[in-house]
């Protein structure tokens, strides 16, 4: 390195001549244009404004000139690299443009490659049919209340009013526990769990009850030894069978959509006086038994659909229970959830919602 | 109960133009379900015709069969007018009877065309018809000759043969035993179209006297009334009348002979049930009682009964005739010979036909209505009524003698508030409407200023309480005008915590790919041995059931795994690679508090009672069950897929115990169905609470499900006890991370959950988490050792730690590892 040149001694600088900075400074410009990808450019930097590129060799040898001489030979050489780092900023800014436009369609994938690495998981519809249900009756400030399946025959019969000798009672429709003096039941319905509720507590009550029940049917198509029941109970004073009707219009509205509503035939149950069956509007044909010029495939053409039964509580089955029968007046309906979930979403045989099949569960996700 | 319209229209005057469909939807509205309407000619295309047999020839055949070529006037119905030729192989008829003939081009029951053929030599141009062919019954002596003032030839038959009545078929409910009778359903026709009703047991009646045949009631109470009377002469052979047959059939029920078909025929039209004696066959007076401890009988249908001392039964010198009300004795039983009829029109209690019948299995028309409350005062009328067509159509006499023993009991009293009705059914119903729709169902009404009082018609015993006289005032109004009203607002508190966490469980799983299936809850001994559980398991000792299913599952089961394994299998055995299945359920366990009481139902059980009660009930946990079977982890263009093992049963209890905030425990246990050393047991501060890892492979093989299948079953009611109720919002620092990684060799017999909680305490409050990284078994480590490397994670809440501050932790965290569990870090 040379150092300073305190001592007078005019000498020509080869490099620090004007047209040899222009040739170095030109030949950098060039080679920078011909750069044609970022690596390229990368050693065009390292030539042409690396240290050991002309115009920095250059630079060094502007102490060796007389002090007059430095000022015209420090911008010329200034000049000269500037234009070239400017043109190296720029031609980098395009060449990344270039080069991430270029990465971006290298990376293109097949997106519809499947996705299915870990198996879909599902709840079971009548799970979820129940909380729908549930849901429903919360919404309009109901609790919903459980009970034992297996459960005191007092509860399940007697306390509904259901007596020693009712036709329920035999073997060919329950299910005993052994030996049957033991007085337990499998549950025939969720009743009890009514019962329950109205001997643990007082009015008013609005409760709901899903949940698993035993007859001793024959197992095909349509029935089931084990199915669920949905019952709801509603005991509080000046209650009537308009509120059961307003209550089961508005459950069947938000089950089924607006303006598919219920009415109601005289039938019996032993803790319901009156009762009654319930239908629904087919929320298919809307009530018209005739869908597309043909017999509406879910109502059988018949416009409704047999939902369940209800009634206003036996007075009997309240003084069991409790409740004073003079003061308090209740309503009580129950229905199938399976059934329910079987016209609701077309599923043709009760047995596809006991054998685990994951297709037949899975289809109906983790929500109704 | 199957009425014919003609039938129903008999009794009430409707008015003509009533539709079947009308009549049936109005009887529905008022409480006899529809369940179908049945037209007896409805499998049969015309041209069907009455006909009139101008000659008949006689031609022997080679078979030995003689057939008739006859000629038919059948009117215009053939176009031509011309006599109709047909081949008839029957001889019962002769020229000029009437007679009913198909035409070609007409279909039979069975779908059987009719069409001009060649037959025997001759072109026969359609059939005479017996009465099988068209559907209406057995007999097949001949073909049906119509009586002479049936109609004209070349009218239609089927009026002619009731072919074109409607039968209505109605659900009846256990309430409405009288609309098991013509008289019933008939009165409810009236009512619903306010029609004139002409009452069939309205009948004069002979007077009692005392030369009937001599009758003793022993048992007022199940036989409060017995009315006999006497046929001589009878003609066993005389048929029953074409219109009975007819109606019998239409009803459902199978015409046998005249005297049976008088019976069943009264018993449809009254709703009386009647049994009938061959009076030959009785000896001494007919007496009504109890049967006795060891006292057995042959029933009708040849079953020989032991009888028990609830039953009632029917007696004479011989011994016991009949099981009463329900099915008499084979000794006194109506035959082919009996020329003297004892009819029997008695009143049974109901409770008592109930039992005996149960006791039996015995059911019967009869005893279908006697169960359920027959009219109490028809008794005689129905006899009187059987007599009289006996003797009609039977030839014979009745006897002067009429017994009637005993009394029908009386009609209870029910007082009820005139407003009742608008209060109970929320319609506006008024004094007036009340009195005239209970009046209009049969009650006597004494009516005093602000209620009544009412005495039921007899045939309505189910009328006892205030409540069943609204459902009579409510449903004549009509349910269809109840309004729609909501009740006032309730003040639920919504769902409880234990179902919100249920909801959150299903949702967890079904969110970790586990599919939700629902078993029958039962189980045998089948099961348990798949499971290889021992002899003295606890999960063997069940809450078994009286009258099971299936006597291979006798049992409410201790466990969800039978029933989840089975699906698994059943979805591998059906294609699937791969099955995560979930349940919850309950599962019992025996308790053994003794019998559950029975209470009576005219008060609430006290406290104590209630919770003497509660206690006899099995104990009835909820469970969570899963298995995984096959591949966990679909294999594809990512690489290879990843069968289930121990790691996700454990790892999915796990995932529920964060997602329930419960610190869930995991050690090392050995439990059937597991495999013994991939079964972990979970518990919560150190109270198990279930098992989770690789079925053992014995188990895999008996349920056919893939090797190295993997369960879990929880107590999910005990897990969710101890879920945390709130969480408190996370303190966390914002300073410098400091990492450490330690690798420690330990026996392989160390649990890694203890290494881990030996470092967790060593290295104290700094600790933020620790995670092992990598598990290492080899030759660097040596037999019998692993190394467990874990990535240590520092952070201090208030300052940077240093260099020093973090080493010092980490080597505390090892030191302490060191002495617990014997740990050398690996260099």
């Amino acid at each position: 390195m040379s150092g300073p040149n305190t001592d007078y001694d005019p000498v020509e600088v080869t490099p620090l001549k004007s047209e040899e900075v222009d040739a170095s400074r030109d030949a950098a410009l060039a080679a920078i244009a011909a750069a044609t990808d970022l690596a390229a450019l990368k050693q065009v930097r390292i030539d042409h404004a690396g240290d050991r590129s002309p115009l920095a060799l250059a630079n060094r040898e502007i102490g060796a000139l007389p002090p007059q001489a430095r000022k015209e030979a420090g911008q010329r050489i200034g000049q000269a690299r500037g234009a070239v780092n400017q043109a190296l900023a720029a031609r980098q800014a395009v060449l990344e443009v270039e080069h991430e436009e270029r990465m971006l369609v290298e990376e293109t994938v097949d997106v519809t490659l499947p996705t299915d690495r870990v198996p879909t998981g599902a709840r079971h519809p009548i799970t979820t049919g129940s909380e729908l249900i549930a849901d429903i009756f919360v919404a309009m400030g109901w609790e919903v209340a459980e009970g034992p399946v297996i459960e005191a025959e007092w509860l399940n019969f007697d306390a509904l009013n259901l007596g020693p000798d009712h036709p329920a009672r035999t073997m060919q429709d329950t299910f005993w526990t052994d030996p049957p003096e033991n007085h337990l039941v499998l549950r025939t319905h969720t009743s009890p769990v009514q019962a329950r509720t109205m001997l643990t507590s007082t009015p008013p009550i609005y409760v709901v009850c899903p949940g698993r029940v035993f007859r001793t049917d024959e197992y095909d198509a349509t029935h089931s030894p084990v199915f669920h029941q949905v019952e709801g109970l509603a005991i509080d004073e000046g209650i009537t069978m308009a509120h059961l009707k307003g209550t089961l219009d508005h459950f069947a509205a938000s089950m089924f959509g607006e303006g598919i509503n219920t009415r109601f035939r005289p039938s019996y149950f032993p803790f319901t006086e009156p009762s009654a069956e319930v239908d629904l509007v087919c929320f298919v044909c809307r009530g018209a038994g005739v869908l597309d010029g043909a017999s509406c495939r879910t109502c059988r053409g018949e416009g409704w659909i047999e939902w369940g039964g209800c009634g206003v509580v036996n007075p009997r089955v309240l003084t069991a229970c409790g409740i004073d029968a003079e003061r308090y007046t209740g309503f009580a309906f129950g229905m199938g959830i399976d059934r329910t979930l079987m016209f609701r979403q077309g599923i043709e045989d009760l047995r596809e919602l006991f054998e685990g099949d994951i297709r037949f569960t899975t289809a109906f996700g983790t929500e109704l | 109960m199957k009425a014919p319209v003609s039938w129903i229209r008999e009794y009430v005057d409707l008015p003509a133009d009533v539709s079947t469909e009308d009549l049936a939807a109005r009887l529905t509205a008022l409480g006899l379900k529809l369940e179908a309407i049945e037209k007896s000619g409805d499998q049969i295309t015309g041209p069907l015709v009455v006909g009139r047999v101008l000659t008949m020839e006689p031609e022997p055949q080679k078979n030995g069969k003689t057939i008739n070529w006859c000629t038919v006037d059948v009117g215009e119905a053939n176009g031509t007018g011309e006599p109709q030729g047909i081949v008839c192989g029957a001889h019962n008829f002769a020229p000029g009877d009437l007679v009913v003939v198909i035409l070609p081009g007409g279909i039979l029951p069975g779908n059987f065309e009719i069409s001009a053929r060649k037959t025997y030599g001759h072109l026969s141009a359609g059939m005479i018809c017996s009465a099988r062919e068209l559907g209406l019954g057995e007999d097949h002596d001949g073909i049906i000759v119509l009586p002479a003032d049936a109609g004209a030839p070349g009218d239609s038959a089927f009026p002619v043969l009731g072919l074109d009545d409607e039968v209505i078929e109605f659900e009846i409910n256990p309430d409405r035993a009288y609309a098991l009778s013509l008289r019933g359903v008939a009165r409810e026709a009236a009512l619903a179209y306010g029609a004139p009703y002409r009452d069939p047991a309205d009948r004069a009646v002979p007077a009692a006297n005392d030369q009937g045949y001599p009758v003793e009631i022993e048992d007022p109470v199940g036989c409060p009334v017995f009315v006999a009377r006497t046929v001589t002469g009878f003609d066993p052979s005389a048929p029953s009348p074409d219109w009975m047959v007819r109606r019998i059939t239409q009803a459902g029920m199978r015409p046998i002979s005249l005297a049976v078909d008088v019976t069943n025929y009264v018993m449809l039209e009254i709703g009386r049930p009647i049994h009938g004696y061959d009076a030959d066959k009785l000896t001494g007076p007919i007496r009504v009682r109890r049967a006795r401890d060891g006292e057995r009988l042959t029933t009708l249908d040849g079953v020989d009964r032991a009888l028990s001392t609830e039953d009632l039964v029917v007696t004479d010198d011989s011994g016991i005739i009949g099981l009463g009300g329900v099915m008499g004795g084979e000794t006194t039983e109506m035959s082919a010979t009996t020329t003297s009829v004892l009819v029997e029109a008695a009143h049974w209690d109901a409770t008592s036909m109930f039992r005996t019948g149960k006791r039996h299995k015995l059911t019967s028309e009869a005893g279908k209505r006697n169960e359920r409350g027959v009219d109490p005062t028809v008794t005689e009328a129905a006899a009187d009524r059987v007599v009289e067509l006996l003797t009609t159509y039977g030839g014979g006499t009745a006897d002067q003698g009429v017994t009637v023993v005993g009394t029908p009991p009386a009609q209870p009293s029910i007082a009820m508030a005139y407003d009742l009705p608008a209060r109970v059914t929320g319609m506006p119903i008024d004094a007036a409407v009340t009195v005239t729709n209970l009046e209009a169902v049969g009650c006597v009404l004494d009516k005093g200023d602000t209620g009544l009082t009412a005495t039921p018609p007899p045939w309505r015993p189910d009328l006892t309480d205030p409540f069943d006289l609204v459902e009579e005032v409510a449903r004549i109004v009509g349910y269809d005008r109840v309004p729609s009203v909501l009740p006032r607002e309730a003040a639920g508190r919504g769902l409880t915590r234990e179902q919100r966490l249920r909801r959150r469980v299903g949702r967890t799983l079904a969110g970790a790919g586990c599919v939700e299936v629902i078993s029958f809850p039962f189980v045998g001994d089948a099961a348990f041995d798949a499971l290889g559980l021992p002899a003295d398991d606890v999960l063997r000792r069940t809450v078994r059931l009286a009258n099971p299913l299936s006597s291979e599952e006798p049992s409410y089961t201790t466990t969800l795994l039978p029933g989840l394994l089975k699906a698994a299998a059943r979805n591998i055995g059906r294609g699937a690679t791969g099955v995560s299945l979930f349940e919850t359920g309950t599962v019992a366990f025996p308790v053994d508090h003794g019998p559950a009481p029975i209470y009576g139902v005219d008060r609430r059980p006290s406290d104590s009672e209630l919770a003497k009660l509660f206690e006899a009930i099995p104990e009835q946990p909820l469970h969570l069950g899963v298995v995984l079977a096959g591949e966990r982890e679909r294999a594809g263009w990512w690489g290879a897929g990843r069968e289930a093992g121990w790691s996700d049963a454990v790892g999915l209890v796990r995932r529920l115990g964060t997602e329930l905030g419960v610190d869930v425990e995991v050690v090392s246990a050995a439990r059937m169905p597991w495999h013994p050393g991939r079964c972990a047991q979970v518990r919560v501060d150190g109270v198990e609470f279930g098992h989770a890892g690789e079925l053992h492979p014995k188990v895999c093989q008996a349920f056919g499900l893939p090797p190295r299948s993997a369960a879990v079953e929880v107590d999910l009611d005990f897990l969710m006890r101890h879920a945390r109720d709130v969480t408190p919002g996370p303190d966390f620092s914002t300073y410098p991370l400091a990492k450490e990684d330690v690798a420690l060799v330990v026996d392989a017999a160390v649990s890694t959950a203890d290494v881990e909680a030996a470092l967790r305490e060593g290295a104290g409050d700094l600790l933020e988490s620790m995670r092992l990284f990598d598990l290492y078994t080899g030759d660097q480590v040596g037999a019998g050792r692993k190394s467990l490397a874990f990535a240590l994670r520092f952070r201090a809440t208030d300052r940077t730690l240093t260099e020093e501050e973090t080493a010092a932790a980490r080597d505390a965290a090892v030191a302490l590892a060191a002495e617990r569990t014997g740990a050398v870090q690996r260099s």
